[in-house]
């Protein structure tokens, strides 16, 4: 809700900003996947900024314009007059920061989310083997799963195929 | 050998403006390569995997360049970049822009740069420079599952039947010059890198050889008995193959100037 009068409140601004959903997964906003990392009151001199900090998920993600354009569309909506996105690379983003809500949507969605990312991901050299962890099937539950492609419809997506239900499904990877 | 007058035009500005510009060039003309493959693959699988190792690399040269523009003298932007600077302006390592050939020559050139990029990526992770810390905390990951990739087609061709094994090991003997250039290095790394800003490329050279090693060996490949090395494209000093390259990649971009959509 809007203040009645006045400027927005930023707990308004938080709210409004982290639930902009990300374009290629409906369903999950910007708090759920971990993209998020600040919306902030920056006093620049004359007047107060708001300044909203996202992080992108890889180097090359694609809807990160989109993202940032919404952000954009959303404050104004609300009626915040000045703010800026920023772009923050460091930390970088990990699939550790996409929250329970998050997972449990990507669940619903068909698509397996990411185990704990951990460590660097270690690297297997030479012949194309068993290279990803066990991952469940997200629409019966069964371990007895195999990779189909490494590379998935998105930059952040493998394809898995469940030997006990037959059907194929996307798995969030870990990294 | 010593590229001597037919060098190219290293960019005015700091040093680190034209270690950006060599990293960017590798990420976007390897983009570029891979992305003439699209809808050509031998395989479904394939075909996606290629467009995510594109779009992976044109990521991180985007990331890179981005950063170059703002240390640029002259304002260009991270568009002029990487569609208005001619052949001898590109400061990549001339394995990059080589063609894909076959399959198999696909994938030892991608090997060959995912074995150096990942060390690369690693160690500019712990850089004294926080913004180039996070490019390569992103970019390092990426880097390993590609190298996951290529690795693992590299031992399958390799290994794999007798015409597999002849086109791969045909791939590494053609591509094995163009290795060292990706390691070259003059004053702007040693500044640099004495300065914790970048690694030292003689510093991932160890990793680098020992990872493509240890694949070549699981691959049954012999390591190519060539001692020339074609040193160059990191002062502008490139091979054939990036004149054609060009004017594919940037040819919209210079009929429309500054268009958008």
């Amino acid at each position: 809700m809007m203040a009645e009068s006045g400027a927005p409140t930023m707990e308004d601004l938080r709210k409004v900003v982290g639930a902009v959903t990300d374009p290629e997964l409906p369903p999950l906003t910007l708090v759920d996947l971990g993209i998020l990392r600040s919306v902030e009151e920056v006093d620049d001199g004359e007047a107060t900024t708001v300044v909203v900090t996202v992080t992108p998920t890889y180097s090359g993600c694609p809807a990160v314009e989109y993202i940032e354009e919404e952000i954009a569309k959303v404050l104004d909506a609300a009626g915040c007059e000045r703010f800026r996105v920023e772009r923050s690379l460091n930390p970088a983003w990990t699939t550790d920061w996409v929250t329970a809500d998050g997972r449990r949507k990507l669940t619903e969605l068909g698509i397996a989310p990411p185990g704990p990312a951990a460590g660097p991901t270690p690297v297997t050299l030479g012949r194309r083997a068993p290279r990803a962890p066990v991952v469940a099937c997200p629409r019966c539950g069964a371990v007895d799963t195999e990779v189909v492609s490494a590379f998935g419809s998105t930059a952040c997506k493998a394809l898995y195929r469940c030997r006990a239900c037959s059907e194929p499904f996307d798995h969030f990877k870990a990294i | 050998m010593d590229p001597g007058s037919t060098t190219g035009t290293l960019p005015q500005g700091p040093p680190l403006l034209t270690w950006l510009l060599r990293q960017g060039d590798d990420n976007l003309i390897l983009a570029q390569r891979l992305g003439e493959l699209i809808a050509g693959m031998p395989e479904l699988e394939e075909d996606i995997a290629v467009a995510n190792l594109a779009l992976d690399h044109l990521g991180q040269a985007r990331n890179l360049y981005q950063y170059a523009a703002e240390l640029d003298p002259t304002g260009r932007d991270e568009d002029d970049l990487a569609m208005d600077r001619s052949e001898r302006e590109f400061l990549n390592a001339v394995l990059v822009e080589q063609p894909n050939g076959d399959f198999a020559t696909t994938m030892i050139r991608q090997l060959l740069v995912d074995a150096y990029q990942v060390p690369l990526y690693e160690a500019l992770s712990s850089s004294t420079d926080d913004r180039l810390a996070g490019i390569g905390a992103k970019a390092v990951k990426e880097a390993r599952y590609h190298l996951d990739h290529s690795s693992g087609w590299v031992v399958t061709l390799g290994d794999g039947t007798g015409e597999s094994h002849r086109r791969a090991q045909a791939a590494l003997d053609a591509l094995w010059r163009f290795g060292d250039d990706l390691l070259a290095a003059d004053d702007v790394e040693a500044e640099l890198a004495a300065a914790g800003i970048v690694p030292d490329p003689a510093a991932l050279r160890p990793t680098f050889g020992s990872t493509v090693r240890a694949v070549l060996t699981e691959a049954n490949l012999a390591v190519p008995d060539d001692p020339y090395q074609r040193i160059g494209g990191r002062t502008g000093f490139h091979t054939a193959a990036l004149g054609h390259l060009l004017p594919e990649l940037q040819w919209l971009h210079r009929a429309h100037p500054g268009a958008t959509w």
